[in-house]
């Protein structure tokens, strides 16, 4: 019964994930002829997909800790407000998320366009405006988890810690922060990822002119058309990723337990 | 002597949560050494007044004095007491020996010291040896126990404990309140013990205050409340009573359903009607003619060392103990030694049940019997 109850998410699974990333895999290590080559993988170390791929993985980096710098002092604030006012305030934060990613990002564009009402800053379509767009964008990703994480956490135990004669900051360092731990983590990865392989917010905040690995790939797989290039750098960008999540699992590991 | 200094005064504390009184003009004083439990029913303010002395929630209005110094406004993390909590509050993300010595490492005590605090109050507390055991993997009684290992490492001059014992069986239990009591002789530190556990608070404590519904009921030693007691309350919450309607028709003499018992109280005036208490146990049990009532044994249970018996006599079913069983079915009569009746004035309305201080003041200085 349970197996039959489960066939359609198993089906989605495969129709949805499994199928294409074998197809990917298979592009990606194949050329044009279909003769296997690791051509692809090795192509990320050439002089442009590094370059990018640095970029990248700087400004992504960048945005992560931006967002976490915001987001533990707002979840924070949001777990000591008052029950009424923090519903309220937690839908304040939600609510860029009902609109259409593109249409925030390009808010942003109009914004701080040269003729924009933000124009004088004079940072369209540098790395800094890609890096606010990337905060702007995936912030609620990082607020939520923690606030979550946050609001867990037992009054009792931050009164026992005052009672033991914790200073404001010790409790925050000694309780608060580790007990935070999982959320920061989940927070990390949902800006980490989405900022390391977009192509959108480059495109319209860096005006070509910041390109991110996640441009490299999508010029190949459009003007370009050299699928398989932009599935061997796909591949990469995977493995990337999967190090990245190890790395940060196994710090809540260490800092946590088995929270998660 | 300085054992008879006052260390805390609770002066007029009053606290409401949303219009709902918990606390009315609460007064209280903590002498220093001593051993106080504060007794009550679940919800009656008990761990409100905890909460309030250590800094965790403010009066609305009133004053907490330490030694004489107003520290209502002190943050609890300057205050010098610690506190057990009801509900552990240990932290989960710290091993057993970083839960004890969380408190030591912030005082900035050395390492050693820190180390041998860790060994002395786990030995203490029946649990050597599990300095790194993670809080998840303890039962909840260890967990108590873990809790009130960390507050007393750090020798506050005063201890606050909210029920550090409910999650014990009996025998753990019972050696706990050993312990406690001798840690509070060997330690010299100041208790205020919360339970409503009446067993617990008569065996431990200097001074034991019965509340109910945010008012102090009764205050005085064990002896005191169990054998005195001021009201129907205290004399219903403490042990097992039988608490009967009668008449004062003279000094001295108490009616009850039409039957006349030798008392020795006076100063009720003629023919008022008050409320009788008498312990099972003083309940005495002879054969038919001999005592006050003669009735019938309606029911039996051996509950350890005693027999519980209930017998019908004179209209009223009366709980009585002994150590003698009575089959069900036997004509008995019952008796009761003058000195072990009660006689306490009635509560002036039934939503008067809880009887303010004012009143229980009152009473006293109209000189009622138990004071002579
Ligand atoms: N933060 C709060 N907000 C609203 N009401 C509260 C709050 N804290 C306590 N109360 C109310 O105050 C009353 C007294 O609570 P308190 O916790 O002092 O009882 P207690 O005597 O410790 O009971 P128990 O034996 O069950 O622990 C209860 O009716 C409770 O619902
Ligand atoms: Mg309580």
């Amino acid at each position: 019964m349970k197996k039959f109850l489960s066939a359609p998410f198993i089906v989605f699974i495969l129709a949805g994930t499994l199928i294409p990333m074998c197809v990917i895999a298979y592009y990606g290590l194949t050329d044009r002829t279909g003769a296997f080559t690791i051509q692809n993988i090795l192509a990320v170390g050439t002089g442009d997909h590094a370059k990018a791929l640095g970029l990248s993985l700087l400004l992504s980096f960048a945005a992560t800790l931006i967002c976490l710098i915001l987001a533990f002092p707002l979840g924070l604030i949001l777990k000591d407000s008052k029950l009424g006012k923090k519903g309220f305030m937690v839908f304040l934060f939600i609510l860029p998320m009902w609109m259409n990613f593109v249409l925030r990002t390009m808010a942003w564009q109009v914004l701080l366009e040269k003729s924009g009402p933000l124009g004088f800053l004079g940072i369209i379509n540098t790395p800094t405006a890609v890096v606010l767009g990337m905060v702007y964008d995936y912030l609620p990703f990082m607020v939520l988890p923690i606030y979550n994480a946050m609001i867990k956490i037992d009054d009792s135990l931050i009164e026992a810690a005052y009672d033991l004669g914790a200073s404001k900051s010790t409790v925050l360092r000694k309780v608060i922060a580790p007990l935070t731990i999982p959320g920061i983590v989940s927070g990390v990865t949902m800006v980490f990822v989405p900022s390391l392989t977009t192509f959108a917010i480059s495109n319209m905040l860096g005006g070509g002119k910041v390109n991110l690995i996640g441009n490299i790939i999508e010029q190949e797989f459009t003007t370009s058309s050299n699928w398989n290039l932009g599935s061997g750098l796909s591949l990469v960008m995977m493995i990337f990723i999967v190090i990245s999540m190890a790395f940060i699992e196994k710090f809540d590991k260490n800092g946590e337990g088995s929270m998660i | 002597m300085a054992k008879e200094k006052t260390l805390i005064e609770m002066i007029d504390i009053s606290k409401s949560y949303d219009g709902e009184v918990v606390l009315d003009e609460f007064n209280l004083n903590i002498k220093e050494n001593e051993f106080i439990t504060l007794l009550g029913p679940s919800g009656c303010g008990k761990t409100t007044t905890l909460r309030i002395l250590g800094g965790f929630t403010k009066p609305d209005t009133g004053k907490v004095l330490f030694q004489g110094e107003d520290i209502t406004d002190m943050p609890a993390n300057k205050r010098p007491l610690n506190t057990v909590f009801q509900k552990y509050a240990l932290f989960p993300h710290m091993n057993i020996a970083d839960n004890i010595a969380f408190g030591l490492k912030i005082s900035g005590k050395s390492q050693e010291y820190i180390n041998d605090k860790i060994k002395y109050a786990l030995k203490l507390v029946n649990l050597s040896g599990y300095e790194k055991r993670s809080v998840t993997s303890l039962s909840g009684g260890q967990q108590q126990r873990i809790a009130i290992a960390r507050a007393i490492v750090n020798e506050p001059r005063v201890l606050l404990l909210d029920e550090p014992l409910g999650a014990l069986d009996l025998k753990l239990r019972q050696e706990m309140q050993y312990e406690l009591r001798r840690l509070k002789n060997e330690l010299g530190i100041t208790f205020l013990y919360v339970t409503h556990d009446q067993e617990e608070a008569l065996t431990m404590s200097d001074k034991v205050v019965v509340m109910n519904q945010g008012y102090i009921q009764q205050m005085g030693t064990p002896e005191q409340i169990y054998n005195e007691p001021e009201n129907a309350f205290v004399a219903d919450f403490i042990g097992d009573s039988n608490i009967v309607d009668g008449t004062m028709v003279e000094d001295y003499v108490v009616k009850i359903n039409g039957y006349k018992f030798p008392c020795i109280d006076s100063g009720f005036g003629k023919n008022k009607p008050v409320d009788v208490v008498i312990r099972p146990e003083d309940i005495e049990i002879g054969k038919p003619g001999q005592g006050i009532i003669d009735g019938v044994v309606t029911s039996n249970v051996f509950i350890g060392v005693h027999y519980e018996m209930c017998i019908e006599a004179g209209g009223i079913e009366w709980l009585a103990q002994n150590t003698r069983s009575f089959a069900v079915g036997q004509q008995v009569s019952i008796g009761v030694a003058p000195e072990n009746i009660q006689i306490m004035n009635k509560p002036q309305s039934e939503d008067e049940e809880a009887i303010s201080l004012e009143d229980v003041l009152g009473d006293e200085s109209e000189g009622t019997p138990e004071e002579l």
